[in-house]
């Protein structure tokens, strides 16, 4: 009897999903037992340092992964009205969030991270009130403006790869241009939406590293701040992989999950 | 089909619809009266679909005049959810909500645009299922059940509005032999139960049976119209008996 030929993604996909974090788990151990050959005999041994640090790093990088929820809250929270918007056949509403979404797709996030902390003031006062604006608030409004353009653009994708039929069958039954969107379109289209927006939120949690850059104590922050005040520089490698290891237990079942939803969704047709 | 005749409910006037410089319908006219049906034959392209997207107020014409339930459609002014819901449509491709089941693609429109009573809808929409001989199948999603099937539920769907008038646009057309059968019962049905009815086909003989009357269409003009007998077994035209020969 002939066996049926194993194809070569089935013998291969098991074998890599245990690939990368053992390879990282490996470089993390060789990297501490490299910084331990680089101990000088009195010094703490390399393993209890990073030890040591490791609370506060995981506080830090717990506090990129509020920062990543909350831009994410906010950006698909402005994504949606802009994806809206570029839908829309008048033409100024068209044009502005046309305007807005090429702008914040297209900009560094860094930079426009800059713009926001260095643009807007340490409190608002609107009336009487006074709202303080903490670093940490306008972080996340920096952050969401790429996200937001970018949700835009997924919204204004998924709505379009509706048939236009399922427009002329809601029309035909007297929908509303709005009801048709909440009843008949988007519940169709946030399927397709869902994989490449977990996609993007995997992206922005990497991306809140660059939180650090304009002063917030995020995860990186401590991690540098670990470096400096020991003055031991072979203990650079082991801190720093051990955030790289945080940020890709955390990320990694996120982009199996994307994978796994858009299979599902590919055999449903 | 020998039932009374009511008032006019569709008056089509000289319409002309063009797409750019393609002119789809030149100068179409044409009365159904309250439990009449109609059926319009002739070629593919000869804008027989854009006729019934016309009526519906899915594409405006481009000049002339349709008042469906008194409603003048070309009013710029015109209530199109009002209009919509005096018409129901039937597409050639069923359009079911694939998202919902059987059932809530009949409820849909009548509990969100009618603001009916769910409860009370829910009963009038097994009512509809079980008219087009469907009860078991109001939790199946669109995607589980045949063509047939699907493009029964789309019936049912429409029906739920209490239309005026029913428009079918070649709803057989993308039906096999066998599917296409429950689907022709069941507009027969409705068209004998005296529901305004009409219908862009290709099945002359489902026309035979049911229209009380039949036009022929070709380039955008009604060539020939009449009883059924008469356009498809004894027409005048030589476009007409050209189509018919090709066709049977």
């Amino acid at each position: 009897m002939l066996q049926p030929v194993r194809p070569l993604a089935a013998i291969r996909a098991p074998l890599a999903r245990p690939v990368l974090p053992l390879a990282t788990a490996f470089v993390l151990i060789a990297s501490l037992a490299w910084a331990q050959a680089e101990t000088r005999p009195a010094a703490e041994s390399a393993v209890a340092a990073v030890l040591r640090w490791a609370p506060l790093i995981f506080g830090g990088f717990l506090f990129n992964v509020l920062v990543s929820v909350l831009s994410m809250a906010l950006g698909t929270a402005l994504g949606f009205p802009l994806g809206l918007l570029l839908m829309a056949r008048a033409r100024i509403p068209h044009a502005t969030g046309w305007a807005l979404t090429q702008f914040f797709r297209n900009a560094p996030w860094l930079v426009l991270l800059f713009y926001v902390m260095f643009l807007l003031p340490f409190e608002l006062h609107i009336g009487g009130l006074t709202i303080p604006l903490p670093s940490w608030a306008k972080a996340v409004l920096g952050l969401s403006l790429p996200v937001a353009a970018n949700v835009a653009e997924l919204v204004r994708g998924a709505l379009q790869s509706i048939p236009e039929p399922q427009w002329s069958a809601a029309r035909g039954l007297a929908f509303g241009p709005l009801q048709t969107i909440r009843l008949v379109i988007l519940p169709q289209a946030i399927r397709r939406m869902l994989p490449p927006w977990m996609n993007l939120y995997a992206i922005l949690t990497m991306a809140t590293t660059l939180i650090s850059i304009v002063g917030i104590q995020d995860g990186l922050t401590i991690t540098r701040a670990a470096i400096a005040s020991d003055a031991r520089p072979e203990l650079m490698l082991p801190l720093y992989l051990f955030l790289l290891l945080l940020f890709f237990v955390y990320c990694y079942p996120i982009a199996r999950a994307t994978l796994v939803l858009e299979q599902r969704l590919q055999v449903r047709g | 089909m020998a039932h009374e005749l009511g008032p006019p409910v569709v008056v089509l006037r000289e319409v002309t619809k063009c797409f750019g410089n393609l002119t789809v319908l030149s100068g179409i006219s044409f009365t159904v009266r309250r439990g009449e049906t109609v059926c319009i034959i002739g070629p593919s392209g000869s804008g027989k679909s854009t006729l019934l997207r016309c009526i519906d107020g899915l594409a405006p014409v481009t000049a002339g005049s349709i008042t469906v339930a008194g409603r003048e459609v070309n009013d710029p002014k015109l209530d199109h959810r009002a209009l919509r819901r005096d018409v129901g449509i039937v597409f050639q491709q069923y359009n079911l909500f694939p998202h919902r089941t059987a059932l809530d693609n009949i409820m849909m429109a009548p509990v969100h645009v009618l603001r009916q009573d769910r409860a009370q809808v829910e009963k009038r929409a097994r009512e509809l299922l079980a008219k087009v001989r469907l009860t078991d199948k109001a939790g199946a999603y669109p995607g589980e059940l045949s063509g047939g099937q699907q493009q029964r539920v789309a019936i049912a769907r429409a029906l739920a509005m209490n239309p005026k008038v029913m428009l079918f646009d070649e709803v057989t057309a993308a039906l096999d032999p066998e599917t296409k059968k429950e689907v022709l019962v069941t507009v027969q049905e409705l068209a004998a139960e005296g529901m305004t009815c009409i219908l862009v086909t290709h099945e002359m003989g489902f026309a035979r049976r049911v229209a009380d009357h039949v036009y022929f269409t070709d380039g955008g003009v009604i060539v020939e119209d009449g009883p059924p007998a008469q356009v498809l077994e004894a027409p005048r035209e030589p476009r007409t008996r050209d189509f018919l020969d090709k066709v049977l």
